[in-house]
């Protein structure tokens, strides 16, 4: 088991390598760098460049510097906990985003919890209630939440909470503790407002999971061994949860590799259209303005946050399946 | 008899499920009894409502069977009886008669456990909800049943999943299991269906010791006579969820009344066969071979010798264990120096317990897998053509001549394309003349196997087992092959449907000329089928001769073993237990010296008996010694 953890990392970083490259290429691509970008935005609206700092700059960071170089820099400079600096907000990239990913974080985190709290008991009532009215009913329900695009119904609930409760719900908090330090009143505010992402991100996560949760465990239902369990004298509702139940997690273990770098970026059209302080917006700012290092580290962090979580889903489903753990790699 | 005398009387009972439209019978107004400490077998082809039988006395039928009628079961721990159909669905006091009073043990020894618990967690199961035990107490009950269904470590069985357990072992965790509580029924359903002879053999002498040592009676669900024979005391034969015949085990098979009870007799093939007797199956086939095989210019070959197999060895690598650098444990010899011939026009038996190596053959033949070493040589009209090399044009000749058909008639047939496509698939590949051709030649294909035309255009899950098998014989026979390799082309099948195939496949060899390899475990079917046989013993053939010198006058003690543990119809000759009881390793070591190798392979030769006869001995053996 040791063996395979230690085999798994080292192959994590060829494939860190990989990615590295393609996100700086990706980023190299378009043409000029972000101070043609500054330098043109600011003549669009009528002002004089300094162009001396800016060649100044342009030197500091490097850009003056062949491609590989600039790589190069780019990458030792992540090793050594150094994400680069930010051109936009003038100050350095982990500066930037610390305080989002919290944010981010916390509404993701909550959203994932809330949809599982959601989508277990539903699907698993659908599948044990196969074709009654209740899961017809339930699974019309999950399909105008697959439906629905989230930034519609952000709109609708943002109408619909002025007009009921007369509160503006852009925002993780009310604005006038936007930048200030944690505090309990802070805390609440979050917590008052936090439903709302919740929610909107929430459905479309939970209607999906709810058909898989149905799918899989319909699958297992029928199986021989649930036959068995039930001719020990079982009551029927042990019998779900240790036999069937417990068979049908393996796919949602497996789903663990896409919820990490998901819990960081978070719902990036909602956060827009909310307003909320999370880094899906950023991360958007930041490739229009061809900030390169905030985009540039932040891409990297989420691939690894991908790297990681398949890693953590593999590794857990060799504890949970016995019989990964103990026949993985046989061949017929 | 008087009421109380009976353990369990079923009384007008009838199950019915709704589908769309309409609803199946599945059980008719059926009356029976299972009397205290005697086994009751209740025999029917698949699909005769048995199997719903038994769930119903479980009350594990899904709910939206409808029920009705009485089961009344005369538990002898208490004083009243008990109608088991009255009890709530799944309420408390059902559940307390589940595997604690009625045990139960189902077909399927692979998917009969969750592979996410160990063998004990799930056995333990039983005691906690059925016992006041400590867990020490459980484990000690656990450890001791597991030890008396033959586990030779119970310590190390507890521990262990089901998937690091053999068929028949899991088979034995599984009667464990029921049996913890010391019920006083065991339902087991079809509990050897699904091994092969020897471990059936092996299962069965298990559940009547088991029966005899408890005094609890046993209700065995079966189609097949031969174990019925050898097990049951009181017989119930159904057919569509009604009775035909009931009585005795005596009653029965010594003079039986329904010509249902005499059909399912005569469909089972028996040693004492004439060579040239027919199984009469139910329902016989018509085969119409009219246009089939008009191959042109098919010029007679020169050698009588079809395919001749010359020390094929292949081995197995095990798994890689974890990652890198981990040390490979010894591979597995699968096949080891096997060398035969087979004549054109005659079947060619191969005969062996799972795992012995015959599907890794066939295989080997079908190019599937590569051997290691050793040659085989197919004779064509075109020359000898090397089958394991052969490339190119060559080996696309030799995907025409040599067909399989496989074991598993459900997975062998791709559910998402009509039989039409299925037939006529091997013909487009080899692009085998137009559209219009091919379809003349579909519905020939499908005329020969005595199926309508209207089965053209239906998918395989609406055919039963039997119908999905002769689909797969018609798509074997669509390139006109001269070799066919069967491997347990029945075994997954009722033996009515079982005779069935086999009369069909004897019918369609004569009329077409056919040369077949029939891969089997059961000595019985191969002695209906085969001119010679070769059985074969952990990757080696240990005795190959004529099929009535095989069946009269065995050399080989395995093949004397393997003879034993089939088991016929016929109360005269039961199983004989004591023989055949033990697994082939164990009994491997009774072995008379001039059969063992002793550690040293080499030491073995195979030893001309005369005749074709040849057997796997010792080097300085006297072929007269060998004889009994």
């Amino acid at each position: 088991m040791i063996r395979y953890i230690l085999w798994r990392i080292m192959v994590m970083i060829p494939t860190l390598v990989m990615i590295s490259m393609l996100i700086f290429t990706i980023i190299e691509l378009p043409p000029g760098d972000y101070f043609e970008s500054y330098v043109e935005e600011l003549k669009a609206i009528g002002e004089k460049a300094d162009m001396q700092e800016i060649e100044e700059l342009r030197a500091r960071y490097g850009f003056d510097q062949p491609e590989p170089i600039r790589y190069l820099n780019w990458v030792g400079g992540m090793l050594k906990g150094d994400f680069g600096y930010s051109f936009e907000y003038r100050m350095p990239v982990s500066d930037v985003v610390g305080d989002r990913v919290w944010l981010t974080i916390l509404v993701s985190t909550v959203t994932i919890i809330v949809t599982w709290l959601i989508a277990f008991p539903i699907g698993i009532y659908s599948a044990t209630h196969q074709y009654s009215w209740g899961d017809y009913g339930l699974t019309l329900l999950g399909l105008i939440g697959l439906a629905v695009p989230n930034f519609v119904l952000a709109l609708v609930l943002m109408y619909l909470a002025n007009i009921w409760f007369g509160t503006s719900i852009g925002h993780l908090m009310d604005q006038k503790y936007l930048n200030e330090p944690m505090s309990w009143d802070k805390f609440k505010s979050i917590l008052e407002h936090i439903w709302i992402p919740v929610i909107i991100i929430g459905t479309a996560g939970t209607a999906g999971m709810v058909r898989r949760v149905r799918a899989n465990l319909l699958d297992e239902l029928h199986k021989q061994y649930v036959m068995t369990a039930r001719a020990k004298g079982l009551h029927p509702f042990r019998v779900l949860i240790k036999y069937p139940l417990r068979m049908s997690l393996n796919f949602f273990i497996s789903d663990i590799g896409s919820v990490l770098p998901h819990i960081i970026s978070g719902a990036e059209i909602t956060a827009v259209v909310l307003s909320l302080e999370t880094t899906g917006p950023m991360l958007i700012r930041a490739l229009q303005s061809q900030d390169m290092y905030l985009a540039g580290s932040f891409l990297m962090f989420l691939a690894f946050l991908t790297v990681i979580g398949v890693l953590v889903s593999d590794i857990a489903l060799a504890l949970l399946d016995p019989r990964i753990r103990l026949r993985g790699g046989s061949t017929k | 008899m008087t009421e109380r005398g009976d353990l369990l009387r079923v009384e007008n009972l009838s199950v019915s499920f709704p589908l769309w439209g309409g609803t199946i019978e599945a059980v008719r107004n059926l009356d029976m009894r299972i009397r205290p400490g005697k086994v009751t077998a209740l025999v029917g082809e698949s699909g005769s409502g048995k199997s719903v039988l038994g769930r119903a006395i479980m009350g594990i039928e899904t709910p939206v069977a409808r029920t009705s009628g009485q089961i009344i079961f005369n538990d002898p721990e208490r004083d009243e009886p008990l109608d088991l159909l009255s009890l709530p669905h799944d309420g408390r006091k059902i559940r307390s008669i589940r595997g604690n009073r009625i045990g139960m043990i189902f077909q399927e020894p692979m998917t009969s456990f969750s592979p996410m618990h160990t063998i004990g967690n799930q056995i333990d199961e039983v005691l906690r909800v059925h016992s006041i035990l400590s867990p020490g107490e459980r484990r000690e009950r656990c450890e001791d049943v597991l030890g008396r269904v033959g586990f030779e470590n119970p310590g190390r069985a507890f521990d262990m999943y089901p998937f690091e357990l053999s068929g028949g072992m899991r088979q034995r965790a599984m009667i464990a299991m029921a049996l913890i509580c010391r019920p006083a029924l065991l339902i087991a359903d079809e509990p050897t269906t699904a091994l092969d002879v020897t471990i059936q053999a092996q299962i069965l002498k298990l559940l009547r010791e088991a029966q005899a040592k408890l005094g609890m009676a046993m209700l065995l669900i079966t189609h097949d006579l031969g174990v019925v024979a050898s097990m049951a005391d009181e017989v119930v034969v159904v057919y569509r969820g009604q009775v035909m015949e009931a009585g005795t085990a005596e009653d029965i098979f010594r003079n039986p009344q329904h010509p249902y009870t005499r059909g399912l007799m005569q469909a089972v093939p028996d040693f004492n066969m004439a060579r040239d007797e027919r199984l009469k199956p139910l329902r016989e086939i018509k085969v119409d071979t009219a246009g089939l095989m008009q191959r042109t210019g098919r010029t007679e070959a020169k050698t009588d010798i079809i395919l001749s197999v010359r020390n094929v060895t292949k081995s197995f690598l095990p798994k890689r264990s974890q990652g890198f650098g981990a040390r490979p444990s010894a591979p597995t010899v699968a096949v080891n120096d096997v060398s035969f011939d087979i004549k054109r026009g005659e079947t060619l038996g191969l005969v062996g317990e799972s795992g012995c190596g015959k599907t890794t053959m066939s295989k080997i033949i079908m190019r599937g897998l590569t051997a290691n070493s050793g040659t085989v040589t197919y004779n064509g009209d075109n020359g000898p053509i090397d089958v394991l090399n052969a490339e190119g044009q060559a080996l696309q000749e030799l995907r025409t001549r040599i067909q399989m058909v496989f074991q598993d008639p459900v997975s062998s047939l791709s559910p998402r394309m009509p039989v039409r496509s299925i037939i006529s698939e091997p013909l487009e590949i080899h692009a085998r003349g137009d559209a219009k051709s091919r379809q003349e030649a579909v519905q020939r294909l499908i005329h020969a196997i005595g199926l309508p035309d209207s089965a053209l255009s239906r998918y395989p899950h609406s055919f039963s087992g039997g119908q999905r098998q002769r689909i797969g014989i018609a798509r074997a026979l669509a390139l006109g092959p001269d070799l066919i390799i069967c491997d347990e082309p029945v075994s997954a099948l009722d033996v009515s449907i079982q005779a069935q195939i086999l009369n069909l496949m004897k019918d369609l060899k004569k009329e077409l000329g056919l040369t077949y390899l029939f891969i089997s475990h059961n000595l019985a079917v191969v002695n209906y089928m085969a001119d010679r046989v070769a059985v074969m013993y952990a990757g080696r053939i240990v005795e190959i001769a004529p099929c009535e010198i095989i069946m009269r006058n065995p050399v080989h003690p395995y093949t004397k073993k393997l003879l034993a543990a089939v088991p016929l119809p016929n109360l005269d000759c039961p199983l004989d237990f004591e023989a055949i009881g033990q697994p082939s390793a164990a009994a491997k070591k009774v072995w008379a010296t001039q059969f063992k190798d002793d550690g040293n392979p080499d030491s073995l030769i195979h030893a001309d008996l005369g005749g074709g006869h040849w057997v796997l001995a010792r080097r300085n053996v006297d072929a007269r010694e060998l004889r009994p």
